[in-house]
């Protein structure tokens, strides 16, 4: 039987070490787990997935603030989840005792979100912090975890308070605002919008001033002052006998 | 063969009658080793069979997520919590310049100029508007990793050291990062940075480490107004799912076929 040419035992042997070569290669070069899901080391993604949470999340919280969560969860605030202004906390998650969460009561916690600033969408509450009540902080007038939007303030003193002040101390302090103007609610949500009304002529005076059962000082409507405007003379506010 | 029938061999005579082929034995051998470098890296880059073991512990199925982000940019105050929270939750070096996420502020000025800034990402807030008489429009625009199906990052890589995992994140291999910094230069979103202690890629994981547990990414969990959106792309009753389906989306450079995985709503045209 004729042998096998000379080179091809000779080749195989190149081939074997050349082969043996690559896979030695091989497995130094590609490191383990490569090519075990993709193009990459299947360790890298669990090594990534390894690294430890810092933040525990709103719902971790609910074993044991339970107290705080509700309201919080009803209130203005329920999209601020807690660790926006406590930081971090899973550390104090896994050991509530040992590690506290850090509790801000500086103004800077609040003007992060709420400074004005002309970038941000129209309709979320601004303030200057510069003008609304500068140096007191936010938390001695705003519930942290349930702020309440502005509520309309009630007394018309908030806005006029120079005609309150006058009033409270002239013979008509016992008269209410609302006597002598017919003020509609929205006027005090938006007081320009609806102006409350005036008294237009001399006889609203004269309903008490011009009706001795009242028992008020009278005088004689038909002929006092005529033909001004009683408050031409006396100062609606503030009344005095000039 | 040459009309003289003279062999066109640089490399000595080689006849039939010598029992040699028309190729000499050294030149052959020559071949054979250029064969087997040729060959060697489809040899080294045979993809081994998909591992049939379960892939995370916890029972966290990779295959059953397909991960996805939505930015309101309407609903975005600026406030930078999200950026603070994200360098905590990842490590990311507290100095400037470098940003898994960061704030973009724009102003549109009437004649049609386009101010764009970020003074450290947004964390200290944002001077005032210059010349405030005169703008158009203002906002704020979050960014980060878009995430992309098709990315350019990841098709630069040298080394495979980025990827996009099963659940669709793109992340990188700190051990196998060689830092040639290719994928921050290819990267059209600006979202790679160099670690400065590490010298690997740094870049935005979608929290990976918190998708595992059930938890939202960082920002997200922090974001006051709702701006971010996380969630599966595809299915019915996620949030994202929802985000997608009531909203006109647009995403980052579409003109580059990256195909991007965060979808911002209410983005104005100007924004790049
Ligand atoms: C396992 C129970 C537990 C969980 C879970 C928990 N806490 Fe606490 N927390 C405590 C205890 C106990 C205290 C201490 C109360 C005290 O000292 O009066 C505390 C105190 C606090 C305080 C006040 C610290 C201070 O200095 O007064 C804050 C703020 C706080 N927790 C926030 C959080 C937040 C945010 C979370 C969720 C991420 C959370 N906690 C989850 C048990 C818990
Ligand atoms: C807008 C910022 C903000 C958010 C959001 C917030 N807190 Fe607070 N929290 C504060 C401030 C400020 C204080 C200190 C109040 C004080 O001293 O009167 C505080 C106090 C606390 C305390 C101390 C005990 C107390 O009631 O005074 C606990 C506990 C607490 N917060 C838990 C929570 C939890 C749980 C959440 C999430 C549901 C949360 N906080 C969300 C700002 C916030
Ligand atoms: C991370 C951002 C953020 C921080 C920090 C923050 N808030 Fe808020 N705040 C909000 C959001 C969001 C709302 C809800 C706005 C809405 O309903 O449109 C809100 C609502 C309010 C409201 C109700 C205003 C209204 O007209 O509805 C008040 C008051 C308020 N916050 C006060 C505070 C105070 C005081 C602090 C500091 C203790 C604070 N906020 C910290 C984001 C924040
Ligand atoms: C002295 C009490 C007081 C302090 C301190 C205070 N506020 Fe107010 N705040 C009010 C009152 C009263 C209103 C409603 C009337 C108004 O708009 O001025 C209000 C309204 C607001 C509103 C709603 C504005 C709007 O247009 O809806 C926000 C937001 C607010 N405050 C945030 C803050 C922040 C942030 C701080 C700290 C930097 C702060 N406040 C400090 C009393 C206070
Ligand atoms: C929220 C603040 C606010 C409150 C509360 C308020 N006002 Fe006014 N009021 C205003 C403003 C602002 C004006 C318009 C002043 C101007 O145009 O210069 C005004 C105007 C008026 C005027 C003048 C109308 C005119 O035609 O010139 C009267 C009268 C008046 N208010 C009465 C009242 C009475 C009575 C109350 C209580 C029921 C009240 N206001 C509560 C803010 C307020
Ligand atoms: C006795 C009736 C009377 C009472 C009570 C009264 N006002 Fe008047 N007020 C008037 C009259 C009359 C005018 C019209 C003055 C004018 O046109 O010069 C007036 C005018 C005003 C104006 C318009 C500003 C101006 O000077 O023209 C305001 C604001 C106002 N009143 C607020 C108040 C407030 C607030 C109270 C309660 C604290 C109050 N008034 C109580 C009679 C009254
Ligand atoms: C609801 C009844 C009432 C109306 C309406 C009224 N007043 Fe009076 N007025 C009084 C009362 C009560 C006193 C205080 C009497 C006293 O001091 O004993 C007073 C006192 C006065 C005084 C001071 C009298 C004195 O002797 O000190 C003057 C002036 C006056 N009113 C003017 C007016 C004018 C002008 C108007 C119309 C704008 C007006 N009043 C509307 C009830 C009213
Ligand atoms: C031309 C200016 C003038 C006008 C207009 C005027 N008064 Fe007088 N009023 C006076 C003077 C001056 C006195 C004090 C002298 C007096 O007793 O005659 C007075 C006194 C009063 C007194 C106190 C009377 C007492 O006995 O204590 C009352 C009440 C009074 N006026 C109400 C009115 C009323 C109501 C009107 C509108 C119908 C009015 N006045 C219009 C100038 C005026």
């Amino acid at each position: 039987m004729r042998s096998l040419p000379q080179q091809v035992p000779r080749l195989a042997i190149v081939f074997g070490v050349a082969l043996g070569g690559l896979f030695v290669a091989r497995g130094l070069l590609i490191p383990d787990t490569f090519g075990d899901r993709g193009h990459y080391r299947a360790a890298a993604v669990d090594s990534i997935a390894a690294q430890p949470v810092k933040f525990a999340g709103r719902a971790e919280c609910a074993v044991c603030h339970d107290d705080v969560l509700k309201p919080h969860g009803a209130g203005n605030h329920r999209g601020v989840t807690c660790e926006v202004c406590h930081g971090p906390a899973q550390a104090h998650v896994l050991a509530p005792l040992e590690v506290k969460p850090s509790v801000v009561r500086k103004r800077e916690l609040c003007t992060a979100c709420h400074a004005f600033d002309p970038s941000r969408p129209l309709g979320f509450p601004q303030i200057d912090p510069v003008a609304h009540n500068p140096r007191a902080p936010c938390i001695g007038c705003h519930r942290p975890h349930t702020p309440e939007p502005p509520t309309p303030p009630e007394a018309c003193s908030a806005c006029h308070g120079h005609f309150a002040r006058q009033k409270a101390v002239s013979p008509h302090a016992a008269l209410t605002c609302e006597t002598c103007h017919q003020a509609p609610p929205q006027h005090r949500t938006n007081p320009r919008a609806a102006l409350p009304g005036k008294p237009e002529s001399r006889t609203f005076c004269g309903q008490c001033h011009g009706t001795p059962e009242t028992g008020v000082p009278q005088v004689e409507m038909e002929s006092h002052g005529q033909p001004n405007l009683c408050w031409q003379c006396h100062y609606p506010h503030y009344p005095e006998i000039r | 063969m040459t009309p003289d029938g003279a062999r066109p061999s640089g490399s000595g005579e080689v006849t039939p009658a010598q029992g040699g082929s028309p190729v000499d034995r050294r030149a052959f051998l020559g071949h054979v080793i250029e064969a087997a470098c040729a060959g060697s890296p489809l040899l080294l880059g045979v993809v081994k069979l998909p591992a049939l073991v379960a892939q995370e512990s916890g029972g966290y199925d990779a295959t059953e997520h397909f991960y996805g982000m939505g930015v309101d940019v309407t609903k975005c105050i600026g406030c930078a919590r999200c950026v603070a929270a994200c360098k905590i939750e990842n490590d990311v070096p507290e100095e400037p310049y470098f940003f898994n996420t960061w704030i973009e502020r724009y102003v549109l000025r009437p004649d049609g100029r386009v101010e764009v800034d970020s003074p450290n990402g947004g964390l200290d807030g944002f001077p005032p508007i210059e010349d405030e008489g005169n703008v158009l429009r203002t906002f704020f625009v979050p960014k980060l990793c878009n995430h992309c199906e098709n990315p350019p990052c990841v098709q630069v890589c040298p080394v495979g050291a980025t990827f996009i995992t099963e659940d669709g994140v793109v992340l990188v291999d700190e051990e196998y990062c060689i830092g040639c910094r290719y994928c921050i230069q290819a990267c059209p979103y600006g979202a790679r940075y160099m670690h400065p202690d590490k010298r690997v890629a740094g870049k935005c994981t979608f929290c990976y480490h918190r998708l595992v547990k059930g938890k939202v990414p960082a920002c997200v969990e922090v974001c006051p107004t709702g701006a971010r959106v996380f969630g599966e792309v595809e299915g019915r009753a996620t949030p994202l799912a929802q985000f997608m389906r009531f909203n006109d989306l647009q995403v980052l450079k579409p003109n580059l076929n990256t195909r991007p995985k965060v979808y911002y709503a209410n983005l104005d045209v100007e924004v790049r």
